[in-house]
């Protein structure tokens, strides 16, 4: 590990990317997540990489199909609006089965809603994003230092599993400075993109390749979605992470909350100790695969009274934390949007009228 | 065994040809693939096919090939070629994913200078998706969403591609070339060779548009089709070189 | 140590150099640091506003919703966030431009005419470390050595001339506090 520095998250989420060895960035301009282009515009072309400003997001993420077909590392970054204008290229990508890493820096809508921080495209991120039968790998940094370690792992999960990964931050992840300590490259033992087109005189097996999404034949087309799936299935079983926080014996009341909101949550948590009502965290930090199995496994066996999700949303991950919960307890939700962090006290007070 | 005169390209694979009876695609095909073996950079070439009725092009180049979204042709040879600026990349694509969804793809492209190569083949008309009006379907012309012919006033003049590529300053070589002859057919392979020749030199962005023809959804016959080219949109779309960076350097 | 200040003021007065100055020093002395900015358009104009926290244990949330310090360096800040600080906090008043008094009678009220002593030192360039050593005076948030450091490491190339007028404001800063105000 490096020294300390004080950096602002986006411009840590861009270094961390170049550290972890990805050359090429395809982008266009979006607030809240405008200084991941400029730090990238800034240093690839000093380390060997290539930054280009696309003429729009969907062009940006064929851009980063063509590169990924070609076996770069090769990454891009937007914020709700533009990710939507991504979403078609995204299912050629998955389809395709190519890596890349697409970060998502949060912004509140719907519409050209704000750039304040929001909560509100955890639906999109991880039911799909796009058109057909898939999945994006989905993790959600809760510190600027969880974003950097994590953006190491995106590469390394993009590659594995030959499937787009997506950083979930928001507004704040983006634009907030924190000390962070950059690791070296993982350097993780990979399998060799012999897949990739990179003209014939390249090819291992003297065969040409084809990067493509297209399989007319029905049959065709469901032997990749069951290899989709299959890859899926091993995602669940071996890529699911969370973080578990104060969850003791003693439970009145079990919180689940991903990135920022869980940052308040943990100061909530603190501030019901002191009144004398236990409560814990369970934070998911892939939000797809989704926790599911340690939720449910607090759902039947703790003694706490009730779920609650704290989003910065309508009430999207709730969802998900009922089918994990699965009827054992009741599950409520708090939540604020359009671009307001919801406040300690009001949780606190939500969390009395429901006890 | 008598003497071997012709042979198909090796630039194309055995894979049987899906295009309709008198459709010039596969004319333009063995142009391209013959550019490719003659320049010996078919084992180094990426190609982009497109949506519409070359949707299935990459079954039938023998290289490397990258089927892309409906008009996003352009932005994928870009990711390519920046990541593997040593090879030869080309885009294929007919009139509504270049000039209809991937206007803007095809302006940036050229605007950039990226160094590819497009194919642009215009036939006035959506093929694949059963003969509907495209932006270069011509005035009058009946089409399955233009039933009474197509009114300037209600859709617009259809636009001349070529023309308005060239005006953009980082367009190296934008030419419009037909094949419904043997001399055009020649022209136009000397158009695609130099084309090409221009990516490898890193002179820019180079596009070949082909005049081409629909007998099925023009509902004509291949002879009466070639005959409406050559008097419909010969007329509107010129043949000629609209741009030639080489030209003015004194290059042939 | 737990202080949650927000620092705001007009675009220019250099606002979000100050609380990042200060992130910076806390990082340096090990103490746990976050610094929020507002963004967007609401930076272009009108008023600027960071919130900086620093503390011996892990920070819950960046957004601060009770401030322990509020740094007002124009008047429009001072009516907008006054109502965040905590009962007995702090209140640094850019007493140059701002004209008006606040209305909280439970916070302890700083007024320091920050533009008429970077006047005296020569640069308006330098009032919020003017106000920078006022705080650090107050409070003992970071040692000067630290600051003095944070700006030589900012400060290079072309903006290494600057470094001595940066130390010479924070110097200024300190010492009005000390002839005015007990620590």
């Amino acid at each position: 590990m490096g020294k300390k520095i004080l950096m602002k998250g986006n411009e840590a989420v861009a270094e961390a990317a170049i550290r972890a060895n990805c050359r090429f960035f395809f982008g266009y301009p979006i607030t809240p997540q405008n200084e991941i282009p400029e730090y990238m515009s800034r240093e690839l072309p000093k380390r060997g990489g290539v930054y280009l400003q696309a003429e729009a997001e969907f062009a940006a993420i064929n851009m980063i199909y063509g590169a990924a077909g070609s076996g770069a590392r090769v990454m891009t970054s937007s914020s709700s609006p533009g990710i939507s204008l991504m979403a078609e290229g995204i299912s050629y990508i998955i389809g395709a089965q190519l890596p890349c890493v697409l970060v998502n820096m949060v912004r509140g809508g719907p519409g050209l809603g704000n750039i304040a921080p929001a909560q509100s495209d955890y639906n999109q991120a991880v039911k799909g994003t796009t058109h057909g039968d898939v999945h994006l790998i989905v993790l959600a940094p809760s510190s600027i230092q969880e974003a950097v370690d994590l953006m190491y792992d995106a590469f390394d999960l993009a590659d594995l599993y030959r499937n787009p990964v997506l950083v979930l931050g928001d507004g704040m992840i983006g634009q907030m400075m924190e000390p962070v300590e950059f690791k070296e490259a993982t350097n993780k033992k990979l399998p060799p993109k012999t897949w990739a087109a990179t003209g014939t005189r390249n090819s291992p097996d003297g065969k040409r390749r084809i990067i493509n999404s297209l399989f007319m034949e029905p049959e065709d087309l469901e032997s990749l979605n069951l290899a989709l799936q299959k890859k899926y299935k091993e995602v669940v079983e071996k890529e699911v992470r969370y973080e578990l926080y104060k969850m003791d014996s003693k439970l009145d009341v079990i919180f689940t909350a991903y990135g920022t909101t869980s940052r308040i949550v943990k100061y909530v948590i603190k501030k019901l100790e002191e009144e004398g009502i236990h409560a814990g965290l369970i934070r998911p930090i892939t939000l797809w695969p989704f926790p599911q199995q340690i939720i449910g496994e607090y759902a039947s066996n703790s003694s706490a009274k009730a779920f609650v999700s704290v989003e910065m949303s309508s009430g999207q991950m709730v969802e998900d934390v009922r089918l994990s919960v699965n009827g054992k307890k009741p599950v409520y939700f708090y939540g604020r949007t359009g671009g307001i962090v919801p406040e300690p006290k009001e949780i606190i007070s939500y969390v009395k009228s429901i006890l | 065994m008598g003497k071997i005169v012709y042979e198909k390209s090796k630039g194309l694979t055995d894979t049987p040809l899906h295009y309709c009876p008198g459709c010039l695609h596969g004319v333009v095909h063995k142009l391209i693939a013959e550019c490719l073996v003659e320049l010996d950079i078919l084992d180094k070439t990426i190609g982009v096919a497109p949506v519409g009725c070359a949707v299935f092009s990459y079954r039938y180049f023998n290289c490397d090939m990258h089927e892309a979204a409906h008009g996003r042709a352009p932005a994928v040879a870009t990711g390519i070629k920046r990541a593997l600026p040593d090879s030869v990349v080309f885009t294929y694509q007919g009139d509504g994913d270049l000039a209809s969804i991937g206007t803007g793809d095809i302006v940036h492209v050229a605007h950039r200078g990226e160094k590819i190569t497009t194919i642009f083949i215009n036939n006035a008309i959506y093929g694949m998706t059963g003969g509907q009006m495209a932006p270069t379907t011509l005035p009058g012309q009946k089409t399955t969403t233009s039933p009474y012919g197509r009114d300037p006033a209600h859709c617009g003049m259809p636009y001349r591609v070529s023309e308005m590529l060239a005006t953009i300053p980082s367009a190296a070589y934008i030419t419009r070339v037909s094949v419904y002859d043997i001399p055009h057919i020649v022209r136009a392979k000397a158009a695609i060779k130099k084309a090409f020749q221009m990516q490898i030199e890193g002179k820019g962005f180079s596009l070949v548009e082909v005049l081409s023809t629909c007998p099925t959804n023009w509902g004509l016959t291949p002879i009466e089709s070639i005959s409406w080219l050559k008097e419909n949109m010969e007329p509107y779309y010129p043949l000629g070189v609209y741009k030639d960076v080489s030209a003015s350097e004194g290059g042939n | 140590m737990h202080e949650e200040i927000i620092i705001s003021g007009f675009g220019g007065q250099g606002v979000m150099l100050l609380g990042k100055f200060l992130s910076e020093a806390a990082m340096e002395e090990n103490k746990q640091v976050s610094w929020l900015p507002s963004y967007g358009p609401e930076m272009r104009g009108g008023t600027a506003n960071c919130h900086v926290i620093i503390s011996d244990e892990p920070i819950a949330s960046p957004v601060i919703v009770e401030s322990t310090m509020l740094v007002a360096m124009n008047r429009p800040s001072l009516e907008k966030f006054q109502k965040t600080i905590k009962k007995g906090g702090a209140l640094f008043i850019n007493s140059s431009i701002i004209d008006i008094d606040t209305d909280r009678s439970d916070v302890i009220v700083y007024k320091i005419p920050v533009n008429d002593i970077a006047s005296k030192i020569g640069s308006q360039k330098i009032i919020n470390m003017v106000m920078c050593g006022a705080m650090i005076q107050a409070k003992k948030l970071v040692s000067i050595d630290t600051m003095i450091n944070v700006f030589k490491e900012n400060l290079t190339g072309s903006k290494e001339k600057f470094i001595d007028l940066n130390i010479a404001a924070l110097k200024e800063g300190m010492k009005y506090f000390s002839e005015n105000y007990k620590s």
